[in-house]
């Protein structure tokens, strides 16, 4: 049913919108969160708030993966990065995450060879090219980003690349979506499931939260219809008692997920038995680490890494951002303090982040913009 | 680098290594299409979704407009994104 033109047309918005609308018990609340970071920003910069009836709020969930990075993790990437012959690559996204001890860009300017990479395939190209030097790849991302640092290391076993090694913090979604259904302070009515991550995990993992929680959740694509139909889409089971997985973006996610993304994930990594999350705290196996086999490509086997615990600062709320306990606005230093320019969470890093989105087009989109205009 | 940004095969550069050239709104870069078998297996012509430097899946040219169109009215990030695919040179 999918019709370019069609697809982005206001009228379809606001059936939709009117469709929601005659699907409300009177007088019920409804929250329904978004996991994923690119979500957020499809409902900030197109207004896709305004046209949910009101009663019902979206809820922005964990899933920016610059956000949820800690501030010990960057101390010790710029620590890394400081030492002699080391060449410290990362994606453009974590240059100006902050850190206890500044960020990557601060390192860079105080004479680190700190290098942005488009893909960790850059990175072993820069390692081929620099055979006298220690490349290191900044692995950070959810299941969409992790079968590519799967990939890298594998292609750098194969041709024995040894100067090559892997920073490793891919995080895992569903142990963060299951630490925000286990938190006391939030009731949740269902979720919007990300689009990519689940490209490769598939829509499986997800049904504990239908069966164990009794919340539907429906995997969504990126644009503003997309996130439209998918809040309709859960807005319906609730209103039919239904509680199921659903999948809004079949033109792209396979119920199965992708087979070979999992197999080499599994074959270079494992989970660890615990990491921590910016504002989230240490969340059980939620995290991955390169396997023994890799120990030649992994950084932390390969050099001595501070490890350091970092607590947020104290004027930051980024973990009640990232669980959807406050908005970003109810933020005491927000637009103040924390600007994207000089951020103190992490949040107003990256434009997936909750707070810069919102700062970028939020206060815009309350006012006016619709999807329509 | 959380965009999956739409992309057309127009060369397999080394199919040993999974290695291809792509079409990503006029800039040609070369990407790896290893995580995409069987069924899902491309070849000069289709249309992937890439994101940082690997085809994640494949797409139909309908996806890949609507898709390329959405990026393009956000502006600042799809701009970013396509520089950064630009300094990029896998082999
Ligand atoms: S405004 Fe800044 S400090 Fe406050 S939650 Fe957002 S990113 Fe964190």
């Amino acid at each position: 049913m999918r019709f370019v033109d069609e697809y982005r047309s206001g009228k379809v918005a606001r059936e939709l919108s009117h469709q929601i609308e005659k699907l409300l018990e009177p007088g019920r609340e409804y929250k329904l969160m978004e996991v994923c970071g690119g979500h957020t920003h499809t409902i900030y910069k197109h207004g896709v708030e305004n046209l949910l009836p009101p009663g019902v709020d979206l809820i922005h969930g964990p899933g920016c993966p610059v956000c949820v990075i800690p501030m010990g993790r960057v101390d010790d990437a710029i620590a890394i990065a400081e030492r002699d012959r080391v060449i410290f690559t990362t994606f453009g996204d974590m240059m100006r995450v902050p850190g206890g001890n500044g960020c990557l860009l601060e390192a860079k300017a105080r004479g680190a060879d700190v290098r942005m990479v488009y893909s960790p395939l850059d990175a072993l190209r820069i390692a081929r090219e620099n055979p006298d030097r220690e490349v290191v790849f900044f692995a950070i991302g959810f299941e969409t980003t992790t079968p590519s640092t799967a990939l890298t290391l594998l292609r750098a076993r194969a041709e024995g690349i040894r100067n090559f090694f892997v920073f490793a913090n891919h995080v895992t979604i569903i142990p963060a979506i299951r630490a925000i259904l286990d938190s006391p302070d939030l009731r949740l009515d269902g979720f919007i499931g990300p689009g990519h991550v689940s490209t490769v995990i598939g829509t499986g993992p997800y049904r504990f939260i239908a069966r164990d929680h009794g919340k539907p959740l429906v995997v969504a694509g990126f644009e503003p219809l997309d996130v439209l139909q998918a809040a309709f889409m859960v807005m319906l089971q609730l209103a039919e008692g239904r509680c199921e997985v659903e999948n809004q973006y079949s033109r792209v996610v396979r119920e199965g997920g992708n087979p070979r993304a999992l197999e080499a994930i599994a074959e270079t990594m494992e989970l660890r038995s615990t990491f921590e999350w910016r504002g989230l705290g240490f969340i059980s196996q939620s995290a991955l680490k390169l396997r023994e086999e890799f120990g030649d490509w992994d950084a932390e086997v390969r050099y001595d890494i501070p490890g350091v615990r970092v607590a947020d600062p104290k004027a930051c709320q980024c973990g009640e951002v990232l669980k959807g306990v406050i908005k970003p606005w109810e933020c005491k230093v927000f637009g103040t303090a924390c600007t994207p320019e000089k951020p103190i969470g992490t949040c107003m890093v990256s434009s997936e982040g909750a707070c810069a989105a919102y700062y970028n087009y939020g206060r815009f989109s309350r006012r006016l913009e619709t999807l329509t205009t | 680098m959380c965009l999956g940004i739409p992309g057309q095969i127009v060369e397999v550069v080394d199919l040993g290594h999974h290695i291809a050239k792509v079409d990503v709104s006029g800039v040609r870069r070369n990407v790896n299409i290893g995580l995409l078998t069987g069924d899902d297996a491309v070849g000069v012509g289709d249309w992937v979704l890439i994101h940082v430097g690997f085809a994640m899946s494949k797409i139909d040219e309908a996806e890949a407009t609507a898709t390329r169109e959405f990026l393009e009215r956000l502006g600042d990030p799809y701009e970013q994104e396509l520089a950064e695919l630009s300094a990029s040179s896998i082999e």
